[in-house]
Parts: C-alpha cells; sequence; structure tokens
C-alpha cells in the first residue's frame, strides 16, 4: 500500500490517541475475549487462513470459532505484558473508529468480506508504521499458531503427527 | 518410559512449587542460584558437590519426559518464554528461549560446538581477558563433554540436513557435522518439544538431579524481583510466587538469604535482575551489548518428501561463510537446518490467505536453512539493550541496522544458490514480498534487489547473549574473567550474559564450560578447599 504523507500522519495521530484510549479501555488486566473481540478474530483469522478453511458454510464457521478458542489460550499463555499489548490492539480493533480509520475497514466486523478485511491486513503488512506491522504478525502468529496446533488441520499438508506407541 | 524426575520426587527430592505456597517464607542457604538452565544448572552440581548448601529458583515450572508428548501446543507455552512467541521490543525479532526447570537446555536442538578460537582471540586482545584461551578452555569443555555425552553423532543426517550437504558439495562449499549432548537418542526430531526419552543429556536429566541428590533446594514458579545489598555485599534476594498459570503473582512472597548469589536468569533475566535492583553501574554497562545471532531464513520446496520435522534436527553445518572475512569485517553466519513442525513453520512463513496455504501444502516437501548471523564484532555491530518495561520485566531494543542487512542479504543468496544446487523445485527467503523464485538466476536477481527492512524480512533469535560482558577492567565490563561482579563482593554471573560478543557457534558448550571453570573457582573459594588443578 501506499501511503501519503497526510494518511501516513493522520493514522500516526490517530492511532497514537486510540491506542492511549483503548489500553486505558484494557488497563483491568484478566478477561475473557469479548463476543466484539471474537466477532473481529473470526473476520482476521477467516482472511489469513482462507486456502486452509472450507468455503463458506457452518463447517468453516466451527473451524474459525475453534481457531478463536485456541488464540484465546495462546494469549493466556502469554506474558503480562504481552497480554497488555494484545488486549490494547484488540481494544482498538473493536471500536467502530479503530476498525474504519486504523483498519481502513468501512463494516463492522460480522459483516466484512474476506475482501475487505483482506486488505486491511495486506495494508498493515506493508504498511510504513512499525506499529502497524507489529500488529499485523501478532495477528498472523496468533491465527495460524491456532489453527496449526489442531491435530485435525496436519491431514491437508500431509503431517502424520508425532510418533505414537513406542512407549 | 522411565521419568528420572518423577522419580527422584518420590525419593524425597526437596522441590518446592512456589505456586502451591500458602505463605511467604524467608529460607537461607550458603548460596542462591537464579536460573536453572545451562549456567544454573552447571553451578547448582559443582557448588552442591564441594557440600555447599544451594537453592535454586526457577521461574518456570517443573517438567519431564512424561510430560514432554511432543505437542507444539503443550510444549510452548509450557516451557517456553511468552509461549514461543518472546519478542524485541519493535516487534520485530522473535526470541526462542527455555523457561521451565533446564531452561534451553531442556528445549534446545542439542547442537554442541566449543567457543571458537577466534573468538578467544577477539576477547583477549578487546576486553583483556587473557586468561581465556581455546588451550586453557579445553579441559573444561572436555569436561563437561564427557559429562554430558557430547558426541559425533553417527546416525545418517535426515533429509533436510541432506540438502544442506548436497547443495554443499555441488558448490565446493564444506559442510561439517555437529556433535549432539545425547545419550541413546531415538532419532525422533522433536528435541525442541522436550526430550521424551531421556536422551538430551540436558540439565534437567544430568546436573540438576545430582544436586537434588546432595540436597540441594528446587524452587519452581518462582521470580526473582530483588538483590538486597548494602555495602558492596548483597544479603538477600526477594522473589514472587506465581499462581499455577506460571504468569500471575500469586502475592505470597519468599526473602532468600546467602554468603553468596549468581545469577544465571539468561542473557535478558540476568541483566534484568540487575537493572531491578540498581546494582552500582557507574560505567553504564549494564544490559548493553545483548546479541541474539540474527537468523535469516531460506525456504525450498524440494521435489520429493523431506519431512523436516522426522530425524535429529540440525546434525550438519557449514562455517564456510563464518572465515570470508576478517572476524570484525562485514559479518560472517554459519549455516544449519532446523526441524520444522507445523505451529513453528507456519508462524514463520510469511504471507496469509492462499499463498500461504499453499505453501503450506507442501510441508512434507519443505526443507529450510537458516543462517546464523555473527553480531558483536563489527564496529556498528552492537547488539541491543536490555531495558526495564512496566512492572519491571524485561525488554530488549535491538535495532537492526545496515551491516546486519548486509550480511542478511549475503546469506539469502547463499542459501537460495545451496538449495537449488541441491535440486530445489523453488525457494523463497521468509520475506513478506518475496515471490517464489522458481531457479537460482531468478533467485539471485530477485534478492539482490529485495527490500531488506525490519518486519518485512523475518529475523529470528534462539541465542541470546551478553548484557553483563566479562572484560578486566570495570571500564569495559561488569564482571571480570570468572564472572565475578566488579562492584559487588558476593554477587557472580553464570551464563550467555557473560559473552563480550556474540560467538558464531551455538552457545550452549561455551556456557557449559566457561561456568564449569567460574563455578569450580567459586566452589574453592567458598569452601575453602584448594583451586581445580584445571588451569
Amino acid at each position: 500500500m501506499i501511503v501519503s504523507r497526510r494518511q501516513f500522519i493522520r493514522t500516526g495521530v490517530a492511532g497514537s490517541l486510540l491506542l492511549a484510549f483503548s489500553g486505558w479501555l484494557n488497563a483491568a488486566g484478566e478477561r475473557r475475549l469479548s463476543s466484539e473481540e471474537r466477532a473481529m478474530l473470526a473476520a482476521v483469522a477467516g482472511a489469513l487462513l482462507d486456502g486452509a478453511l472450507p468455503p463458506p458454510g457452518d463447517e468453516r464457521q466451527r473451524l474459525l470459532a475453534l481457531t478463536v478458542d485456541g488464540i484465546a489460550r495462546t494469549i493466556a499463555g502469554l506474558s503480562l505484558a504481552s497480554q497488555r499489548e494484545i488486549g490494547e490492539l484488540f481494544g482498538l480493533l473493536v471500536l467502530a473508529p479503530g476498525r474504519m480509520v486504523l483498519a481502513g475497514v468501512g463494516k463492522p466486523w460480522r459483516e466484512a468480506s474476506v475482501g475487505d478485511v483482506s486488505e486491511f491486513l495486506e495494508s498493515w503488512r506493508t504498511s510504513r508504521l512499525a506499529l502497524l506491522q507489529g500488529a499485523y504478525g501478532a495477528l498472523h502468529d496468533l491465527s495460524f499458531g491456532a489453527w496449526y496446533a489442531r491435530p485435525d488441520t496436519w491431514e491437508a499438508i500431509a503431517y502424520p503427527g508425532p510418533p505414537r506407541g513406542y512407549f | 518410559m522411565h521419568d528420572p524426575i518423577r522419580a527422584g520426587l518420590a525419593a524425597g527430592w526437596k522441590h518446592i512449587d512456589a505456586a502451591t505456597l500458602g505463605k511467604g517464607q524467608t529460607v537461607e542457604a550458603d548460596v542462591v542460584i537464579v536460573g536453572s538452565g545451562a549456567g544454573g544448572g552447571v553451578t547448582a552440581d559443582i557448588l552442591s558437590a564441594s557440600g555447599l548448601r544451594v537453592i535454586l529458583v526457577e521461574e518456570g515450572p517443573l517438567r519431564s519426559s512424561s510430560d514432554f508428548r511432543m505437542l507444539e501446543s503443550e510444549a510452548y507455552p509450557e516451557l517456553y518464554q511468552d509461549s514461543a512467541a518472546r519478542k524485541t521490543m519493535d516487534k520485530a525479532i522473535n526470541i526462542l528461549q527455555g523457561r521451565c526447570v533446564g531452561g534451553s537446555t531442556t528445549v534446545n536442538w542439542t547442537s554442541s560446538f566449543r567457543t571458537p578460537p577466534e573468538v578467544f582471540a577477539f576477547w583477549q586482545r578487546h576486553y583483556g581477558l587473557r586468561q581465556l584461551s581455546a588451550e586453557s578452555m579445553s579441559s573444561w569443555f572436555a569436561v563437561m563433554e564427557h559429562k554430558l555425552w557430547v558426541r559425533p553423532w553417527e546416525t545418517p543426517p535426515n533429509q533436510n540436513n541432506k540438502v544442506l550437504a548436497a547443495g554443499g558439495e555441488k558448490l565446493g562449499i564444506p559442510i561439517g557435522a555437529i556433535k549432539r549432548n545425547v545419550k541413546g537418542c531415538w532419532n525422533l526430531g522433536y528435541c525442541g518439544m522436550g526430550c521424551p526419552t531421556n536422551a538430551k543429556q540436558s540439565m534437567l536429566l544430568t546436573t540438576i538431579p545430582a544436586a537434588l541428590n546432595r540436597g540441594a533446594t528446587l524452587y519452581t514458579r518462582l521470580r526473582a524481583e530483588r538483590l538486597r545489598f548494602s555495602g558492596g555485599r548483597i544479603s538477600a534476594l526477594d522473589c514472587v510466587a506465581l499462581r499455577p498459570d506460571g504468569i500471575h503473582p500469586s502475592g505470597k512472597r519468599v526473602q532468600l538469604r546467602a554468603r553468596h548469589f549468581v545469577a544465571a536468569a539468561g542473557a535478558i533475566g540476568s541483566p534484568a535482575l540487575l537493572l531491578r535492583s540498581g546494582v552500582p553501574d557507574p560505567h553504564r554497562l549494564l544490559g548493553k551489548r545483548t546479541f541474539l545471532h540474527p537468523v535469516v531464513i531460506s525456504s525450498a520446496v524440494m521435489p520429493e518428501r523431506v519431512d523436516a520435522y522426522a530425524g535429529a534436527p540440525q546434525t550438519l553445518y557449514s562455517d564456510f561463510f563464518l572465515h570470508q572475512a576478517a572476524i570484525d569485517g562485514p559479518l560472517g553466519f554459519k549455516l544449519e537446518t532446523p526441524p520444522l513442525h507445523p505451529v513453528l513453520y507456519a508462524t514463520t512463513l510469511h504471507g496469509f490467505g492462499a499463498a500461504h496455504a499453499a505453501l503450506m501444502r507442501e510441508f512434507t516437501r519443505v526443507n529450510v536453512v537458516l543462517a546464523l548471523l555473527r553480531d558483536g564484532f563489527h564496529a556498528e555491530s552492537q547488539g541491543g539493550q536490555v531495558r526495564l518495561g512496566r512492572d519491571g520485566l524485561p525488554v530488549l531494543d535491538y535495532p537492526l541496522g545496515e551491516v546486519i542487512w548486509e550480511a542478511a542479504r549475503r546469506a539469502l543468496l547463499a542459501m537460495a544458490e545451496i538449495q537449488f544446487a541441491a535440486g530445489a523445485r523453488a525457494v523463497t527467503p521468509v520475506h513478506e514480498t518475496a515471490p517464489l523464485y522458481s531457479s537460482w538466476a531468478q533467485a539471485k536477481k530477485g534478492i539482490a534487489e529485495l527490500p531488506l527492512k525490519p518486519f518485512l524480512c523475518r529475523v529470528v533469535s534462539a541465542h541470546v547473549m551478553g548484557g553483563c560482558g566479562m572484560a578486566d577492567a570495570p571500564q569495559r565490563g561488569v564482571t571480570d574473567h570468572r564472572g565475578r561482579h566488579f562492584w559487588l563482593g558476593n554477587l557472580s554471573i553464570h551464563d550467555g550474559s557473560l559473552f563480550p560478543t556474540s560467538l558464531g557457534a551455538n552457545p550452549q558448550l561455551s556456557i557449559y564450560g566457561l561456568v564449569a571453570r567460574n563455578a569450580s573457582l567459586l566452589a574453592a573459594e567458598l569452601s575453602g578447599r584448594p583451586p581445580p588443578l584445571i588451569p
């Protein structure tokens, strides 16, 4: 994505304001994912894992829900500092202004298409802002980590799983 | 499968899981050691063998072969710092580091190299460490190689390693065999998730059981918070107990008192403990010059199955590119082949959506070669800095400068050429904008033009070193050649944070050898016995 200087500055300023605000929102510490966060993560994972997921339908929704559960488990195992940063990122993305200004996704997450979300991920992936590139990296690693941690995803990549039965 | 750790616990080892403490406590010993990895394990063994009462403090949990089920979903959250997703401050580098009893030795890939002679020579020239050389250290390395079964690996390399060998042979690049610290290894390939067969001779299986058999005390899920000192001596270590999740403080506190204290919490943990404690640092050296062997990665699709998850990982290497220029010239790099498992590979691999899924479908045909860049020798490679973040937890700021990227480009080119020479159908550097190249000519042109920047080019590390560097004088280092802190008389540092530069080799054996020497000198001093005869 080629970002104009003006857009870059606007995103930077808006981003830090939003991050400060969402940080305050999430300062309370340990908590479960909200339904807004789950919807956002399902949309993000749906785009990242497109190609590994089955076509739209109940099965895709079921697998996305399992992936979001896996992401929640992963986050609960991170250091408190990492949990706080992830909380700030999620808090930002579920706020409509954050979603629209920073991610450029106009529709609510539940309604956003794979194309909309992919465009947002692509813009962060190649952003000039380290903050957004780092945030993309977190979403990437959480989603792919949660997906390929599950044995039912291994057949598609011909991985037989660890040796069994010799112990 | 016999589990020697569970057997030891049943036989009465003194292990206290701090997550189960109902109230705080104060305990006294001769020596308190913070960290149970390569440095802490060897120290506990040697000091306890001298009759000293030792307490080992570990932030992570005690896990053993019965728990090691070769599953990434269990191993990463249980055994690694930040679930194997520890990052540098700007998030541009992912760091693999152990966080369990045995530290990184419980989860490493068993590669064992002595500290290269040219590294000792550099330390002598630049840091006045005349006591340390390949000759003076050779007995200490030999002792630890014997103790930890460091031996040539006789089993044929797995297919993933054979690709490196085949490419090297075609191009006239010498490839060597890596010694491994294993005894009766089953060649399964799951070293990174904890050895399920107790073949890997990690600290978990060797030095720590030896110390526990002599009555040492092991605390787990206990975080060392602050050293208390006055008048140039430390009196106590304040610790906070963690909850069973290993993450949240439980509110219970433990104070450990001793004659001597050893920091062996790794090159992020040890500088952070000293920074939190506010130990004297008049020359502002603490936490600085932290090195990572920044790693760049090249992924190839081979015509036949590679199954890089199976068989001993990292059994072959090449140092050819370490020796193309002076040690302080353009950064050299070491080539090795890591194991691949679905989570590790999928999270490291760039891109998303259909392109990512297509590469993942080739998983069993993928060969990966990695290059460890030798940082800390070139005048412009000053490494990173450990600082304290909110809550006093450490953050490592490691800027990736031009000298790193110049070497990264050479490394990506060298790896692609080797992979194509070995018959690769396609090669891609792990980089956000790199395509899948289908020939060496195409890769050569493409990689030469690839924009190399943080986040675009994937950089990882499994070797954190430095931050409490040794030197001959306090103007140049944090400790002397014995790891003794220059300002606090009863504080030693016994881990990879001692290294004044990186090594250009996987660090475990360098830590074992140096710490065996320094712990032996310390044991003699504290027990009043004559020092060891090894020079």
